[in-house]
Parts: structure tokens; sequence; C-alpha cells
């Protein structure tokens, strides 16, 4: 075996994590124009409400694969001015990424404005190629309900850890949905009309299983693996959690069935339940059922039954913990969004969360009301003021 | 509507704009540019349209697109009749030929399933194949679908219709990327994908 076997820890000189250098804006929400020069340190953004904070952090999320944080649509970002809506919005980005410098421009398809059209490096991107070079996370108010809200958004914001380090897994969602979503029109039509093919719903229930399964088996990893890091984790200001999936799959596989083996199964529970699924109007079994339970584990509570306060200590410290996990399996961590995630932290917990960003050397994007909020992070941050639809670096 | 120009040139811009990939706006500009290209464009165009409109019709053995039935590909000698490569639709049979991967002759669908868009088996053209598949001559069908959940879903459903037939059934492999579509694939991908073909 060479020197550089397997255990030859990756190199600390890596192309780390992506950062932006350059974010420029036109016509998106509240920002006529906008160039901004950054370096790869994290970012503050400081202003008042509805100065243009999110939106800007928005336009970031744009960078990464799917609709970004707000899931808004290609015409709900453009902005809107007295005069009506502008023609065209764009949000162009040179960034750092493990291929090195890249440019990529996201914005309204000259074509068909109402839709919108990303290019990296000037050519078409997929979105598992955003999802490789600009993994990203994020937390925003919206989460602050994750723990007593309804379970699918549990498992949206799950799925997006997972694939902030497995780059296909927003495809493999999108295929398994989208063969569900075939599959149940079939059964719909059975239900209505008495006739079906078996055939082709058995051509939908491999493309179901075949995906669902992959779908199980990446999520188990990032579990197993975040577990793992927030096993090891020395004590910090977050609170450790203790994590569950309770899905069909993901229990079959838990057990020790291999993939092909998990397939197979999964198979003939799809073509057992296509009766039920025809009456109920909706497949009842399958990875999009998943739940994601959590335990604060210090107060060995449900993170549902913990105060708001716990509850949202509990989302940093996943969201952390799996920078951290990312960051060792694959040398590089996801950009993390937080935002407004200062305003309800105490002093304390502040500066642990400067400390462990600045310990993952992630590009973090944080917002708040003040600049003072930040001020843990010192030297080690750059800052920028937002002021109505405007925003500059500030020393 | 508008107000500017007549009732031709309204009929003129709505139709370029069903045009896959012309919005509105592109639309317009089309027929702007039609209008002022009126002898060395639009008039060749009209006619050059008006004779495919004519002239081409769908190869009842096939269904490719050509102005003879059966189809060149299809009355050519030096195509191999053993072996058939089932496609969603002509423009996929011409990326195929253009990259000059294969010999064989072709099987066009003229889409995938998708109950959501109300397209099943009976508007494929699936039985046809069926039919050619059981001759003497088949001995392999290849199916070149688009690695989309439609195109894979198609691809299980014609191998399961195939089963009873005597031929060797393979799918493209390798480098035909998940999503990917062979229409945008560059030759070197769609040639190495043939070559590495597998049993579907
Ligand atoms: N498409 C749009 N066009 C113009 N303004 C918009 C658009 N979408 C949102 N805005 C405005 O942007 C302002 C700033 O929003 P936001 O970034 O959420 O503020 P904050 O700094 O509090 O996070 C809001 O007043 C909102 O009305
Ligand atoms: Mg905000
Ligand atoms: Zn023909």
């Amino acid at each position: 075996m060479s020197a550089a076997g397997p255990d030859t820890p990756p190199s600390t000189a890596a192309p780390a994590s992506a950062a932006v250098t350059r974010l420029k804006l036109t016509n998106f929400r509240n920002y006529a124009e906008l160039d901004l020069s950054l370096d790869a340190r994290p970012v503050c953004l400081f202003g008042a409400n509805g100065s243009g904070k999110t939106n800007l952090v928005e336009a970031v999320s744009f960078l990464g694969p799917g609709r970004g944080l707000r899931a808004a649509g290609a015409d709900a970002v453009r902005r809107h001015m007295a005069e009506g809506p502008a023609d065209i919005w764009a949000v162009y980005a040179e960034a750092l990424t493990r291929d090195g410098p890249v440019s990529l421009a996201t914005g309204a398809d000259p074509a068909d404005p109402a839709r919108r059209r990303t290019r990296l490096e000037g050519a078409a991107a997929t979105q598992s190629e955003l999802a490789r070079l600009f993994p990203m996370m994020w937390l925003t108010p919206r989460e602050d309900r994750l723990w007593a809200g309804p379970r699918a958004d549990r498992l949206r914001f799950f799925d997006r850890l997972v694939l902030a380090g497995e780059p296909h897994h927003g495809q493999t969602a999108i295929a398994y949905e989208k063969a569900m979503r075939q599959r149940q029109r079939l059964l719909d039509q059975w239900a209505e009309t008495g006739r079906i093919d078996p055939d082709w719903v058995h051509a939908l229930e491999r493309e179901m299983a075949s995906a669902g399964t992959a779908l199980a088996a990446a999520r188990l990893d990032a579990l197993v693996r975040l577990q793992g890091e927030i096993d090891e984790r020395p004590e910090t200001r977050f609170p450790k959690a203790d994590l569950g999936l309770e899905g069909t799959l993901e229990a079959w596989l838990a057990e020790g069935l291999n993939a092909s083996e998990a397939e197979d199964r999964f198979l003939d529970a799809l073509a057992g339940s296509r009766r039920r699924d025809s009456a109920a109007g909706r497949s009842l079994t399958g990875p999009h059922r998943t739940e994601l339970t959590a335990r604060h584990r210090a107060k060995d509570q449900l993170a549902a039954d913990c105060s708001t306060g716990e509850q949202k200590a509990l989302l940093l410290g996943l969201a952390l913990a799996q920078c951290a996990a990312l960051a060792r399996a694959r040398g590089a961590a996801p950009v993390l969004i937080l935002d407004e995630a200062c305003a309800h932290l105490d002093a304390a917990r502040r500066e642990g969360l400067a400390a462990a960003i600045l310990e993952v050397g992630t590009q973090a994007w944080l917002t708040g009301v003040e600049r003072q909020l930040f001020e843990p992070f010192g030297a080690q941050a750059q800052y920028v003021e937002v002021e109505n639809g405007r925003a500059g670096a500030v020393s | 509507m508008n107000q500017a120009s007549g009732p031709e040139i309204e009929r003129l811009i709505q139709l370029l704009a069903k045009l896959p990939g012309l919005g509105p706006r592109s639309a317009r500009r089309a027929a702007l540019h039609l209008l002022k290209k009126r002898e060395q464009l639009m008039e060749p165009l009209a006619e050059a349209m008006g004779e495919a409109a004519a002239k081409i019709r769908a190869c009842a053995e096939c269904g490719n697109l050509d102005v003879t039935d059966p189809c060149a590909i299809c009355a050519s000698q030096r195509r191999d009749p053993k072996v058939i490569c089932v496609v969603e639709t002509v423009g996929d049979l011409w990326a195929l030929e253009r990259a000059s991967a294969f010999k064989g002759r072709y099987h066009v669908l003229g889409g995938v399933l998708s109950a959501l868009d109300g397209i099943g088996p009976d508007q494929l053209n699936v039985a046809k194949l069926i039919e050619r598949a059981g001759r003497e001559e088949t001995s392999e069908i290849i199916l070149a679908l688009n690695a989309t959940v439609d195109g894979q879903t198609t691809a299980h459903f014609i191998a399961d219709k195939l089963e009873g037939a005597s031929v060797d059934i393979t799918s493209l492999a390798r480098g035909v990327p998940v999503g990917g579509e062979l229409d945008y694939l560059d030759d070197g991908t769609l040639a190495a994908a043939f070559k590495s073909r597998r049993p579907a």
C-alpha cells in the first residue's frame, strides 16, 4: 500500500468550504442593484427590520440547489416598484468551490421571464452539480416551530441536511415523488373506472422502489454520521440531541437488510398496498412518510416538549454538528445561513455559536438587527450594513 | 391583443409563440425578422413548411419521419435488421444518427408513459414493437430511453411486455447521466453508452 493510504487524513490544505467572493443582485426583491465583494470569512449582516437582510441571504440560497430559503418562485423575487414589476432579475456570484473559482448566475429566463434559469460558468447547471459545488443549509425563523409542527416539514429539513453531504439526494427525492404521483394517478383512475394496467403500475413501483431505497439509505447514512458527530462532540452551549428516523424502509435497512433486499421488500409492499392506496387516494407506505424524531438528551425530553428557546438551540446544535460532520467526512463544510438566529440567544450562546462556526471554517451568513449581536466574531468575520435595499461592507 | 398590428400579424405571432423555446416576446421578434426578410426567408420558409407538411409521413414500420414509407433507414440494405433501438422521439433518433453510434434499425415510441399527462400504452407505438420483436430476424432490442423517471418507467414496462419474445433486451448503460436526455448528450458519450449497454 502506498503512503497515501485510506488512513491518511484529508489534507488540510485542500480547497475548503465554498465561499462567495462576489455577489451581484439586479432587480432582486428590494434591491435594484447591489455589488458586494467578499472574502471567505463569515458574513454578518445587520440593519433595521425590513431593510433587506433576509432578501440578501435568500439570494445566497439561490446559488445552491432548489428554490431557496423561502421556496419562492421566479416571479416572486423580481423587484416590484411603483411602476410595476421589473422585467429581468438576476443573482450573479463569483465563488471559491472545491473545483476552484467559478461564476454562477441565476435569474429570469430571457425566453420565459416567469421561469428561473441557472448557469454555471456560462453553461446550464444541473441541481446535483449545484448541490456538489454549493452544499448549503439554513435556519430561518420559519424553522422555529419545526419540532412541534407538521411531520413533512421536519422531513424536508432533514433531507436538506442530507443533501448538503449527498448531492444526488435532491434528484432522488424528486424521482421518487414523481413516480409516486404517477402511480397514484393510475390508482385513482382505477377507483373511478375499475380499469387498471398492472404492468404499468408495476413499472412505476420499480422506479419508486429503487429511488425510495436510495433515499432511505442516504438518510440513514447521514443520520449515523450526524449522531456520531453529536456523541463525540465536547459539550457546547448547544444541547445534544438523540435522533431517530421512523420509517419502514429505514427500519429494514437499520435491521441489516442490504439495499437490494430492502428494495425487493418495498416493491412487494407496494404491490400489496395498491387497493388500500387506491381507496385512500394517496400512498400510505414509503419513505415520504418517514418521521424524524429528536430528544433533548440532557433533559431526556422530546424536542417537541421543550421550551421554544431549547427547541431553537437544539436545531442550531444539529446544524452545527452536521457542518462539522461534513467538514470531517468531505473536507468541506456547507455554507450555513442563519437568519435572525442570534436574536434569541443569550451572550454565552452567541459566543458559542461564533466559536463553532469559526472552528468549522464555513462561510456562514448571519443576520441580525444590531451589529453588537456578532461581537464574538471580532475581526474573524466581515460586516455588511443593510439599509433599505442597499448594502455595503463596513470595517 | 396588440392594437398596433393587424390580425394577420397577431396570428403569426401567436403561432410562432407555440414553438418550443419561443415565448411571446421572442415570437414577436421572430415575426418582425421574417417580415423584414420577406424574400430571403419568409417566402422560402413558408414554401418549405408547405412541402414538408404535404410530403413527410411517419414510417409505418418504425415511426421515423421521412418522405418515403418505409423510411430510408428501414429500407436500407446496409442497416442490420437484427438489432432494433427503441427511442422516445424522432429527435432522439436524429441524435443517435448524428453520433453514427448505431448501425441497426430504430423504433420510435412517440413519447413515454405519463399518467399525469394522460399518455398511456395505447398512445405509444408499443404494439408494433411487440410485433417486430416477435419476428424471426430480430435478435436484440436496445432500450435507448432517457434516464428520466418516465423514460425508465417506460423501459421497465416494455421489458416486461417483451419477456415472451426470444430477443435480448438491453439498455444504454454508463454515460447516460441520471435525468439526462439523449438529445443533449455529446456524440462521444452516446457512442460509449452504446458500447457498454447491459441487459435490461
Ligand atoms: N419582489 C419584491 N420587490 C420589492 N420589494 C420586495 C419584494 N419582495 C420583498 N420585498 C420587500 O423587501 C423588504 C425587506 O425584506 P426582508 O429582506 O425580509 O427584510 P429584513 O431585513 O427584515 O430581513 C420588505 O419590506 C419587503 O416588502
Ligand atoms: Mg428578515
Ligand atoms: Zn422506418
